[in-house]
């Protein structure tokens, strides 16, 4: 249990994200309207998502180092939390499209799915379920630890400008594109409102301590399965 | 005595639905159009998934130390 204070500040930090995330005043702002609250859930998931994958992207680098075992499987289950909240920050972002881009600024499905953030972000999540495909491929297990190491830092190397250069390049929908404002509109001190910046640096701290949690529980459950082969 | 008793249940329950109808109590999950329930809805779930998680987390815990025997 003494470890364990992060797992308590996740919860706390998550439990404050939702009663002030839902209760205190925001902009207000046309089409966005109280979906605005959002910045606290979607664009967390994404912040989360790149913190997990550099993390795995880390252990990779330490796996080529010394080619410890132990560091495959970290950067296995990082990888696999971060897809896992890829695919939440997709989901959630269509839901966000469809009352926002679609319904009250009237694009067309078209035009959404021509998103450049969109297609980036698919190919960014593909990439990395190219990373299981490539993992699972292998039957040698020392192969599989090398090969997908390096796979694993291109993935990384290729998440950059999937999801937030070439989005920013090419002009999009989405916030942080030219025509908008130009940089992480998140992230930007002078963009982001006072009280909101209050709910928001706390939550993407609460999701991301939620993601490395469940991550720990996988890796902890594979170091016990694989017990034989870790040499120590 | 039965009777009686679903009677007097019956008109408890008919005053009940009634006072509902007219009178408006200090209710804090009703107002602001009901924002409160949506947060009491999310902390419930969120308290679950971290209650889980936790179970999870002890079980593995336990694994762990029986294993290292």
């Amino acid at each position: 249990m003494k470890k364990s204070w992060w797992k308590i500040l996740s919860f706390v930090l998550l439990v404050y994200t939702i009663v002030a995330g839902f209760l205190l005043d925001v902009p207000h702002l046309p089409i966005l309207n109280e979906t605005i609250r959002n910045l606290y859930f979607h664009v967390c998931m994404w912040f989360g998502m790149t913190i997990l994958f550099g993390t795995s992207f880390y252990y990779s680098i330490k796996y080529l180092r010394g080619f410890n075992y132990r560091n495959d499987i970290y950067a296995l289950n990082y990888a696999a939390v971060g897809c896992l909240f890829g695919i939440l920050g997709y989901a959630t972002g269509f839901e966000w499209v469809n009352v926002t881009w679609i319904t009250d600024q009237g694009q067309s499905v078209g035009s959404v799915l021509k998103e450049p953030k969109l297609i980036g972000a698919a190919i960014a999540l593909l990439i990395y379920g190219a990373y299981f495909v490539l993992r699972g491929s292998f039957t040698d297990i020392d192969k599989r630890a090398r090969i997908s190491a390096v796979y694993n830092i291109f993935a990384f190397a290729m998440l950059f400008p999937s999801i937030w250069i070439i989005p920013r390049i090419v002009g999009s929908l989405h916030p942080g594109a030219p025509g908008s404002d130009s940089g992480n509109p998140a992230l930007d001190r002078k963009d982001l409102d006072a009280t909101m910046r209050m709910v928001f640096y706390p939550a993407i701290i609460g999701w991301t301590l939620l993601g490395v949690w469940i991550a720990t529980l996988k890796i902890r459950i594979q170091l016990m399965k694989d017990k034989n082969i870790i040499n120590e | 005595m039965n009777k009686l008793f679903l009677i007097c249940f019956f008109m408890l329950i008919s005053t009940m639905s009634w006072a509902q109808d007219k009178v408006e109590m200090a209710d804090v999950m009703r107002s602001n159009g009901k924002i409160y329930t949506v947060v009491a809805v999310c902390l419930t779930i969120l308290t679950g998934l971290f209650v889980y998680v936790f179970l999870i987390d002890r079980k593995i815990s336990k694994l762990e130390k029986e294993n290292q025997k």
